[in-house]
């Protein structure tokens, strides 16, 4: 349900200084356009990754969209975070034709591995772990995607693996 | 001599698959040794299984090769390319030759996907060169009036694609007839089944088809504006819809008189969708693309009396709006010819799951599920029993194997208890279980249901935690009837589809696999053996080595044993984890 989403990140919601002043541009694209509300907040969450508190309050006051409004559709679409996200995030897949094929296996995989639920950053702000509808590569399943580069027919100690070698990368 | 082509398939599939690096490998053989080849893109064929996916077209004709990685690119190129000689046992489809891999195409009608694969998506040129934008323009030359437009497409006996099968002139007409200054006319590419990727495809291999589509839609209805809203998860598909309305703005095709027709403006901008399945619904992606909360209103009034704005609005789905362009240019009897009684033309399936051969196939309506899945799909791997195939998504229902005869079309899919949606086909084989499945559905609808209607959104939660505690081995008695109550009482009373669908994954579940859900609650047995906590783990003495790994990683210690020695689980306390069957490297823990 939709509105459990709305009290987990209620709780979890971090404050963090963002440069604010590279808001100006996105604003001024869309002030006073009609539907504006969700493209201005996805070219936030572009620039920081995430929507920063601050960037709500900024963006009511210049352009007239309600802060309840603003929350209400942030909270709506699965797109959008609250919270700062890892450098690299996991998308594991879980449409159907990955959960045949056991994409349970690596999420659960990736938790041990990587000490973080679903939905979490790692402390080393390194990993954000997701799970996705459908990244449409059904063929490849069970899949899971880190950055724009996906990974297929994986098995639980691959998934750990590959993301092993991107922290060892990291790390040097 | 013409100039041999060498063309790449980079659709999403092929990327991940790979085929970027199949790309670049061949550019820079191509350098080294000076050779002069035409290198191109295109995008899928549908040969998803085969990814990547590399063609040859020299002046003999057309070699597609599979599974083409850095190595055979080399060895391709070596011999094909320098050497004239094709490399035969790595070509899946030619002209010349048959192969194993025909059957897949042969059982195929390509109306929807007639470009896919064969053209460079991101040229128009290409587009045009196969008939493109000849349908608008026989429309605007012939001066075909908007009802006769209508006519040909109500004739056509197109369904809308998108799942929800009300015919496509019915729809323009609807839209037409409603008077206004500002008209609006929307492609959804909302594609939010998991398991269905077919609007992908078409979006990524084949973006004019679409755009002109929507011209003949924006001409017929007098539409004035056109949105696409797609997902923000297909970023390939963005890109090409981007690159393909630049070219089409540059060449007249859209802006203000288009077509050098005086007072006909019409242009299309893409709303990139938020996540949300429920946007799938008209009404909801019309709130979306206002900019609110995607959640839907009532009915009446119908988005084409009052939608976007306000104003008139005609919606359809991706592979609605590509059939349309072929269907102007060649009739509505053509088009008929295909398929059944009620259901017309063809329909593209995404064949994904436990099934050989996964990929997109483009099948006349008549065909059978049977078919798809062995003519086409080649059959369940490693000589698995074919279960059950789950058509529709999580709106649809899993059809039994006794029941593969049942041909597809509309109606017939809906008795069965499924629905033909927009075309995912996910294969389950004796592996799957059944209880497991509708879970994974229901908490799929679950998590996307927008919390309007309470018994959407209460009901599915409470149908979730029923499923879960069957799974889990805790059902009780009674939970088979709880669980159709509910069921039935969420159909009836939600506003949306999403709602009145939702409960079909179990309904279809308990109506062919009742046995399943009876074993898992009163025998505390998964027949399948899919739900880790009603399975008894045993070592087999036989195969066990005695390395000691299991016992090691068991959590609660409950695996005894002396090293070298077979080693046994303590029944009493184990936890059911799984982790020791996933552990041995000797196959030596055996489920029941």
């Amino acid at each position: 349900m939709r509105i459990a989403r709305i009290s987990e990140i209620k709780q979890s919601q971090k404050q963090v200084e963002v440069d604010l002043s590279l808001l100006d541009p996105v604003i001024e694209k869309y002030k006073n356009v009609k539907g504006n509300m969700i493209p201005i907040l996805q070219h936030t969450q572009d620039l920081y990754g995430f929507v920063p508190k601050d960037a709500f309050v900024k963006i009511s006051r210049e352009t007239g969209l309600k802060l309840s409004d603003m929350y209400g559709v942030a909270t709506f679409y699965a797109q959008f975070r609250l919270n700062p996200v890892g450098k690299h995030i996991i998308k594991v897949c879980h449409g159907t034709a990955c959960h045949v094929q056991n994409a349970n296996k690596i999420t659960d995989a990736l938790q041990e591995a990587l000490g973080v639920k679903d939905g979490e950053t790692t402390e080393d702000n390194l990993f954000t772990l997701e799970s996705v509808a459908c990244l449409g590569c059904c063929s490849l399943a069970p899949v899971m995607m880190i950055g724009t580069e996906t990974y297929g027919k994986l098995t639980g100690s691959e998934s750990v693996k590959i993301v092993k070698e991107i922290k060892i990368k990291e790390l040097n | 001599m013409a100039q041999t082509k060498v063309i790449v398939g980079l659709g999403s599939c092929g990327v991940a698959a790979g085929a970027v690096k199949t790309y670049d490998k061949l550019e820079s053989l191509k350098k080294v040794d000076h050779l002069s080849f035409d290198l191109k893109k295109t995008s899928c064929v549908g040969m998803c299984f085969r990814e990547p996916l590399v063609e040859v077209i020299d002046e003999t004709g057309s070699y597609l090769y599979g599974n083409v990685d850095e190595t055979k690119v080399v060895e391709i190129v070596e011999k094909h390319i320098k050497n004239n000689e094709p490399v035969k046992e790595f070509v899946v489809r030619s002209d010349i030759f048959d192969t194993p891999d025909d059957y897949f195409f042969r059982n195929q009608v390509k109306i929807t996907l007639r470009n896919c694969g064969m053209i460079d998506p991101e040229n128009i040129d290409d587009y045009e060169a196969r008939d493109g934008y000849k349908s608008i323009k026989k429309i605007l030359a012939e001066k075909i009036s908007n009802e006769d437009v209508i006519k040909t497409m109500i004739d056509s006996g197109l369904r809308g694609r998108g799942g929800g099968g009300f015919p496509t002139g019915m729809k323009w007409k609807f839209a037409y007839n409603n008077k206004s200054d500002q008209k609006y006319i929307i492609c959804n590419a909302d594609e939010g089944d998991p398991g269905a990727f077919m609007d992908r495809s078409v979006l990524e291999g084949d973006p004019h088809s679409v755009l002109e589509g929507m011209i003949i839609g924006a001409y017929t209805i007098q539409a004035t504006s056109g949105v696409i809203y797609c997902r923000a998860e297909y970023p390939l598909a963005i890109k090409r819809l981007n690159i393909a309305l630049g070219q089409a703005r540059e060449r007249g095709y859209l802006g203000k008189n288009i077509f050098g027709v005086e007072g006909f403006d019409f242009d299309i901008y893409i709303k990139e969708g938020a996540g949300a399945f429920v946007c799938g619904e008209e009404t909801a992606l019309i709130a979306s693309v206002e900019g609110k909360r995607g959640m839907p209103r009532k009915r009446p009034p119908f988005p084409a009396e009052a939608g976007l704005w306000g104003k008139p609005t005609n919606i359809n789905n991706v592979e609605t709006f590509a059939n349309v362009p072929w269907i102007i240019l060649h009739g509505a009897d053509a088009y008929k010819q295909y398929g059944t009684e009620k259901s017309k033309g063809t329909k593209v399936f995404a064949l994904a799951g436990k099934i050989n051969n996964s990929g997109l196939v483009e099948v006349p309506m008549g065909i059978t599920i049977n078919d798809v899945i062995f003519k086409l799909g080649g059959g369940i791997p490693g000589n698995k029993k074919f279960k059950a195939v789950q058509l529709g998504g999580p709106s649809g229902g899993c059809i039994p194997e006794y029941l593969g005869h049942t041909i597809v079309d509309y109606d017939s899919v809906n008795a069965t208890g499924a629905i033909m949606g927009s075309g995912g086909m996910v294969v389950m084989d004796e592996t799957t279980c059944m209880v497991d499945i509708a879970r994974f559905f229901l908490n799929f609808t679950q998590n996307e249901s927008c919390g309007k209607c309470t018994f959407c959104r209460i009901g599915t939660k409470r149908m979730l935690e029923i499923l879960t505690r069957i799974t889990e081995g805790q059902g009780r008695e009674g939970d088979i009837e709880r669980l159709e109550e509910l069921a039935y009482q969420i159909k009836d009373n939600s506003l949306c589809g999403l709602g009145q669908t939702a409960p079909n994954p179990v309904l279809t579940t308990l109506k062919y696999f009742r046995n399943e859900y009876e074993a898992h609650i009163r025998d505390k047995k998964c027949p399948a053996k899919a739900c880790k906590q009603l399975l008894t783990y045993v070592i087999d003495k036989e195969k066990c080595t005695g390395c000691m790994v299991c016992a090691k990683k068991c959590p609660i210690g409950a695996i005894d044993g002396e090293k070298k020695q077979a080693h046994f689980i303590r029944e009493a306390d184990c936890i059911k984890c799984g982790d020791c069957y996933s552990r041995c490297k000797f196959d030596a823990i055996n489920l029941y």
